[in-house]
């Protein structure tokens, strides 16, 4: 048996095929996930995402029914439509997890994120500060002579606006929250 | 009935109520109260093996030839960690485990004390799922729900990892029929309308397959039952994964082999020119599709399985069924049934043609000699010569694994136990130990290679120990077989570590376990070799000396398409160029 033609770069020196057959579009989904709030259910879904080489691209957990001992978690993902698919059925299998929902896809939904923002500076940028602000409809929850911090909720787009917009004018440092997520309408 | 008991006392109660008849262990500081119990209490039987990986092998070979659940008694710490590469062999393979744990004393946990490790941490991605049980009152109901979430769905490993203070401590025992219900009901009726659908597509089909895997040995005997109705009534062709063999007869008529990397040529040559394929209880493993781009470029696909993320994880599937193997071919059948059990005869006929013809490629042929035993005729003569037996096959992983999926027929489910997902090396002598403790009357055979058998070797002490007269035939090409082979073929015949110097005499090694050993080197004394270690009431070594570098086809390079194969002795370049070229 002679040895085979290897070209360079092939995937025949593997065991493995190396190329990336998922080489597609990326689309980002919000997945919303109720599971039974126990010990190291956190570390079970981040362990899936890390073991398996999915993204996280936005995270959030709290206990959303306190009698029940069930949490929601709010992760924003990115992949292709097939590892979107991949994702929600690892997911779903998952013994403690009761449900997943696809926001994006499971029609309209509300996304909204809370950041805290410090801006320190005086004179005429700390005046335009405080009017972007009250455009951006943040709050001033803390102040000093040379700084404030800021407030602000609403869609992770506005909070990317406003954080580009303080920048210039003396932004310290940030706080977000990730997003939480509901589907609109009655059900 | 809630009774008041002690912890370990729940343990051993919650295994007796579970229908546990034995478990396999090793004793350790963190779960003497368990071991305690166990010693007051006759109703379990308690293995004790020489390595807890050794442990968790056994309850797989036990769970995979019984279909109950294998468990696992091993301490904190090393106990644990030493069984996690069974654990995840366990969960790769889908095989029913229950695994309990020792920990340091809640009180001590995250202190790193003496023998504590993070076994929950460590276990988490490869275990079905698993607990830690912090208080007594939750232990029964916790190791209830283990066994539930082991058994139900696709069935795989679970880890209940128990602090020794809750062992000791005094709390509520609750039996299965009191315990909570678990919210975790996998669904395992198919949807009736995709069913029909693949019902419709079947009548038509021109070139259709079946396509079998682990899942049908998982769902029950009956699947196994049901698959192989339908398969005589449709009189279509048959191949199945290396973890599905033995749910269709290997003497059945319709049955091409097995398909894969080292598949027969007929069975991947049928797969890739197919037009409808049928996937029962298999996953599309790599070893299994080769290139995906080129997988059955022609073919409509339809999945069956009981786990949602295995369906379009690789292939796209055209019939997508979420549902248990035997249910859903009870629904398929009774609706082909009621349509009037149509196929398509006229296509059916020039199909199997075409097989035929691909089969006289015979692609397992090889060149026998009369100086060297081949590994190929040690196993045909295996087969021949135990075939009649009430019969128990395990394997290590290599080679010989290969070859002895090729040569050796199953004609029942659950008589084949080997590592297919992890190809966990050292797996089949364990293995063994815990089928023939499930089988105490059957002849239990190991086929194993030279390397992978020193790897869990002093599990022959643990044969010895409960009379369990398993057979370990070993293969021996003092190489890593198939690394040599990858070596050769694809890495310049540059046999970078890849061979055995200083291998034990395995006769006197037999001998010092106080089993008996056997060495052949020459074909003429094989026959005689293999009767007598079939004859033979104890544990067997048996040393057969191979050819040292054969190579193991058919083979399709990794990357490659189905009809792309090396044949190797069978092989003419015209055997896959003409032939492949007819379907591409």
């Amino acid at each position: 048996m002679s040895p085979l033609n290897i070209e360079k770069g092939s995937s025949k020196h593997s065991a493995y095929d190396l190329r990336n057959p998922n080489a597609e579009v990326i689309e980002t989904h919000t997945l919303a996930v109720v599971v039974d709030n126990e010990a190291g259910v956190l570390a079970r879904v981040i362990g899936l995402f890390s073991g398996r080489g999915y993204n996280i691209e936005s995270l959030t957990v709290a206990e959303v029914d306190h009698l029940g001992h069930r949490s929601r978690i709010t992760i924003v993902t990115t992949g292709t439509p097939e590892v979107i698919e991949q994702i929600k059925a690892q997911l779903g299998r998952l013994v403690p997890v009761h449900k997943v929902q696809d926001l994006t896809t499971e029609g309209p939904s509300v996304e909204r994120e809370l950041a805290l923002l410090k801006v320190s500076g005086t004179g005429d940028k700390r005046v335009e500060a405080l009017r972007l602000a009250d455009i951006f409809r943040a709050n001033a929850v803390d102040s000093t002579l040379e700084s404030f911090v800021f407030s602000i909720a609403g869609s992770p787009e506005k909070i990317d606006a406003f954080i580009e917009l303080m920048r210039p004018l003396g932004l310290v440092e940030t706080a977000r929250t990730g997003v939480a997520a509901l589907t609109r309408g009655a059900n | 009935m809630a009774q008041q008991m002690t912890g370990a006392r729940m343990v051993v109660q919650a295994l007796k109520d579970q229908g546990v008849d034995v478990v396999f262990g090793y004793p350790g500081g963190a779960v003497l109260p368990i071991y305690d119990e166990i010693f007051q209490d006759q109703g379990i039987k308690h293995i004790l093996v020489r390595h807890e990986q050794g442990a968790a092998h056994a309850a797989e070979g036990y769970a995979r030839s019984t279909g109950k659940p294998g468990v696992v008694l091993v301490t904190s710490g090393p106990g644990a960690t030493n069984a996690v590469t069974g654990i995840t062999d366990a969960l790769m393979d889908s095989i029913p485990m229950v695994v309990l744990s020792g920990q340091v004393p809640t009180f001590m946990i995250g202190s790193d004390a003496f023998q504590e490790a993070d076994t929950v941490g460590i276990t988490r991605p490869c275990s079905k799922h698993n607990w830690l049980v912090k208080e007594t009152d939750a232990l029964a109901q916790t190791i209830h729900q283990a066994f539930h979430v082991a058994t139900s769905g696709r069935p795989g490993p679970v880890l209940v990892d128990i602090p020794k203070d809750v062992q000791f401590a005094t709390g509520t025992y609750v039996g299965p029929t009191e315990a909570r219900a678990s919210h975790y009901q996998p669904k395992v009726k198919g949807d009736t309308e995709m069913i029909t659908a693949l019902v419709e597509a079947l009548e038509t089909a021109e070139r259709p397959i079946f396509y079998t895997g682990g899942g049908v040995i998982n769902s029950g005997t009956l699947a196994s039952q049901l698959l192989r109705e339908w398969v005589e009534a449709t009189g279509f062709p048959i191949t199945s994964t290396l973890m599905g063999l033995g749910a269709y007869p290997a003497s059945g008529k319709n049955w091409l082999g097995m398909l894969g990397m080292h598949g027969l040529y007929e069975a991947n040559m049928a797969m890739h020119g197919c037009d409808l394929m049928i996937n029962i209880g298999a996953r599309f493993d790599d070893r299994i599709t080769g290139r995906i781009a080129d997988f059955s470029p022609h073919s409509r696909k339809a999945h069956i399985d009981i786990d949602p993320s295995s369906i379009n994880k690789v292939i796209r599937t055209d019939f997508p069924i979420v549902g248990d193997v035997a249910h859903v071919l009870e629904d398929a059948l009774r609706i082909w049934k009621s349509r009037g059990r149509k196929v398509n005869k006229s296509a059916l006929k020039k199909w199997w043609a075409q097989i035929e013809e691909w089969k006289q490629v015979r692609c397992l042929t090889y060149k026998n000699s009369d100086s060297v035993i081949k590994p190929q005729h040690a196993l045909e003569r295996l087969e021949a010569l135990t075939r009649g037996h009430d019969r128990y096959i395990c394997t290590d992983v290599g080679q010989h694994q290969m070859w002895a999926a090729q040569f050796l027929g199953f004609d029942a489910p659950n008589r084949w136990m080997t590592s297919g997902g992890l190809g966990t090396m050292g797996y089949g002598l364990p293995a063994s130990i815990g089928v023939q403790v499930a089988h105490p009357d059957s002849l239990v055979i190991n086929v194993a290679g030279d390397a992978s058998f020193m790897m869990n070797l002093q599990e022959m002490g643990t044969a010895r120990q409960y009379d369990l007269p398993v057979k370990q035939f070993i293969l021996n090409n003092e190489r890593l077989g198939m690394v040599r082979q990858w070596q050769e073929l694809l890495h310049g015949e540059r046999y970078s570590h890849s061979w055995s110097e200083a291998l034990p005499d395995f006769v006197k090694l037999a001998e010092a376990f106080g089993a008996k050993g056997f060495m052949v080197s020459d074909p003429k004394d094989l026959d005689d070799a293999i009767m007598e270690m079939i004859e033979y009431d104890g544990p067997v070594i048996f040393d057969c000396l191979v050819e040292k570098h054969e190579n193991c086809f058919p083979m399709i390079p990794s990357g490659e398409p189905h009809n792309n194969m090396l044949l190797g002795d069978a092989s003419t370049k015209d055997a896959i160029g003409t032939k492949g070229a007819v379907l591409v």
